[in-house]
């Protein structure tokens, strides 16, 4: 299969994980190509085609203008796949480009499977085989599920041009929130997620974390919802940490969520469904309620 | 000012997950539904920004799906929404992004909405397609994972959400798309005055025939749990001895209790 690769770039700098679209079009096998809105100075390491437009004129994030650079690109090409990372400046764009192609689109896959992609949903606990229905089609992948290709090689390059009219103006980056915290030194964290139930339990898990010496740690919505700071959310949009120990209490075990954390040496998951998602990367799951196994195991501790 | 804010329905994702009798998709029965959480969000940013601007402007909730969407609406019309339109389709569990963006295009095509919220993903299929692509068929501006919002003059301000937690600023002109992702603000909880209040609101029912033009891009033909890596170990029980186990098993594979 064809494939015409989109890379990325941010903060002047080539993205890692452009590597990961390359691992992803080995193991569909045929041709690819790959394009970037980066610079000449971050070339991906790879032998192969690549169509390059410069960021400092079209700009790291305008899905108009780099809309029109890949259908350019997808003109001269004529891949079968459209290939994006699930990110958020995948996700942005691949279906402006499925719409102009009328391709089906793809998103979030996780393997190859003989008849078509494995893709996740149900937030994480449930997969589903997706086919497209027309020649060609636009996919994204899900960040992390296939393995980066070593960076080796040059590519050819081959300059592209575009109009640079735009509805939408980019005005440049907010760095993350300051951290009071830093989990990654932690060799302890216990998380606190939506299982907790309410603000007043977060006491419950900050015990136990207490316990254990170790650090609280917490999921998105328990920090959306303000009941604990930001610095200690884990994540694809919080920290990623790898500790001795990971106790996640009351987490279902979203990808994003993940992502920040299955590289601790030993994860134990509280959790009153058996078949929460977080089942799959917890070294061991007690199927319990957090409000009743918590505060019994910080009791034991402390005697 | 017209506002249109799009909402799905979801089952609670805590919910077991079979398959339907097709094995394409869960079996709808014995589920919770709710509202996608993402759209609540969605819905919270309609609904300040109704608010901010006054009778000048008309907040619209659309969704597609069974009767039992209705529940869902209901809500969105208690948090603040003046009416909605509910396009009938029993089937829309069988429908695939393009053709759900391309009901919505199709309802929203004449219609002169200045500003479209939707969620960033719906949290059942999750293909973050539809808004996007609703943006791509009507020629309106758009922007992704919405983590701030302003409005002012013909022009949003956005602040989208990146990986690690940065942001990117970007300005857009209307008619202009949003699709908004979780932290965005804090959706309210409906109070009973305006549940009461919101029976009173007009829900307009479309069947979703007179809309539907298109046919699937992609076929969904499976329908399954993960294949399990199944190396953990599962406890259950009485508390007292998971308590019991767990700390022997900290005992024996980590280095933190003597
Ligand atoms: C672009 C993007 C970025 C994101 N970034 C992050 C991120 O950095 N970090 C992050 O965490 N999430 C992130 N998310 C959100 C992520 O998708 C999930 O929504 C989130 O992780 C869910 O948090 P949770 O597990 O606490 O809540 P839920 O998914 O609601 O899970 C709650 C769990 O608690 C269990 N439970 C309920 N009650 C009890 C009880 N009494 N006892 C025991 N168990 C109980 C339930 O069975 C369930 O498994 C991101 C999402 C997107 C789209
Ligand atoms: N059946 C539906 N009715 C109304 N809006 C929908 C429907 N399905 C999806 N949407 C909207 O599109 C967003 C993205 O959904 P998806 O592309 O399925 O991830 C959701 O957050 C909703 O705002």
């Amino acid at each position: 299969m064809k494939t015409l690769l989109i890379g990325e770039y941010r903060e002047g700098k080539l993205l890692d994980s452009t590597y990961e679209l390359l691992g992803f079009a080995g193991q569909l096998g045929g041709e690819s190509a790959m394009l970037l809105i980066g610079s000449e100075n971050q070339l991906p390491a790879y032998n192969g085609r690549l169509y390059l437009a410069d960021a400092a004129t079209y700009g790291e994030y305008n899905p108009e203008v780099h809309k029109r650079l890949i259908l350019q690109a997808v003109e001269k090409e004529q891949p079968d796949a459209v290939v994006f990372l699930h990110s958020s400046y995948g996700w942005d764009l691949a279906p402006r480009i499925a719409v102009n192609l009328k391709a089906g689109q793809v998103s979030e896959i996780v393997a190859l499977v003989d008849d078509g992609y494995e893709t996740s949903c149900c937030n994480g606990k449930m997969r589903r085989t997706v086919k497209p229905a027309t020649t060609r089609s636009v996919l994204t992948i899900q960040a992390g599920a296939f393995p980066a290709l070593q960076p080796s090689g040059t590519p050819q390059v081959q300059k592209i041009e575009g109009d640079r009219t735009s509805t939408l103006t980019f005005s440049g980056y907010e760095p993350a929130e300051k951290k009071e915290i830093d989990l990654a030194k932690a060799d302890v964290i216990v998380s606190a997620g939506r299982g907790i139930g309410k603000k007043d339990n977060v006491g419950v898990i900050a015990a136990l974390a207490k316990a254990l010496g170790g650090e609280l740690g917490a999921s998105r919505p328990v920090v959306d919802a303000e009941w604990v700071a930001h610095d200690h959310q884990v994540g694809t949009t919080g920290q990623t940490v790898s500790p001795k120990l990971y106790v996640a209490c009351g987490i279902s075990g979203a990808i994003q969520h993940l992502a920040g954390m299955k590289k601790s040496e030993f994860i134990i998951a509280i959790n009153k469904d058996k078949d929460a998602p977080i089942g799959e990367i917890a070294d061991l799951l007690v199927v319990a309620d957090v409000l009743q196994f918590v505060p019994a195991l910080t009791a034991r501790l402390a005697k | 000012m017209k506002l249109l804010v799009c909402i799905k329905q979801v089952p609670d994702l805590e919910s077991r997950f079979k398959p339907n009798s097709a094995g394409t998709w869960y079996s709808d029965s014995d589920l919770a539904w709710r509202m996608n959480e993402y759209d609540e969000y969605a819905v919270e940013q309609a609904v300040q920004l109704r608010e901010r601007l006054g009778d000048t402007a008309e907040l619209t909730v659309l969704s597609i799906g069974p009767d039992r969407v209705v529940e869902a609406i209901k809500k969105s019309l208690a948090m603040g929404c003046d009416n909605a339109v509910h396009i009938q389709d029993p089937a829309s569990h069988e429908k695939d992004p393009w053709q759900i963006a391309g009901i919505i295009a199709a309802y929203a095509r004449d219609k002169g909405f200045d500003i479209i919220f939707t969620g960033m993903q719906s949290q059942d299929r999750g293909s973050a397609q539809v808004g996007v692509t609703v943006a791509e068929l009507l020629g309106y501006a758009c922007a992704t994972t919405l983590v701030g919002f302003a409005y002012d003059n013909g022009a949003i301000t956005a602040k989208r959400e990146l990986e690690g937690g940065v942001k990117g600023i970007v300005k857009l002109k209307i008619p202009a798309l949003v699709t908004c992702q979780l932290g965005l603000n804090i959706p309210r909880y409906p109070t009973l005055p305006n549940i009461m209040k919101a029976k009173k609101k007009e829900i307009t029912a479309i069947a979703v025939a007179s809309l539907l033009t298109e046919a699937p891009l992609v076929n969904t033909t499976s329908f399954h749990p993960p294949a399990k890596k199944g190396s953990g170990i599962v406890l259950e029980g009485a508390v007292e001895d998971l308590v019991e186990k767990v700390i022997g098993i900290l005992k024996e594979k980590t280095a933190l209790l003597r």
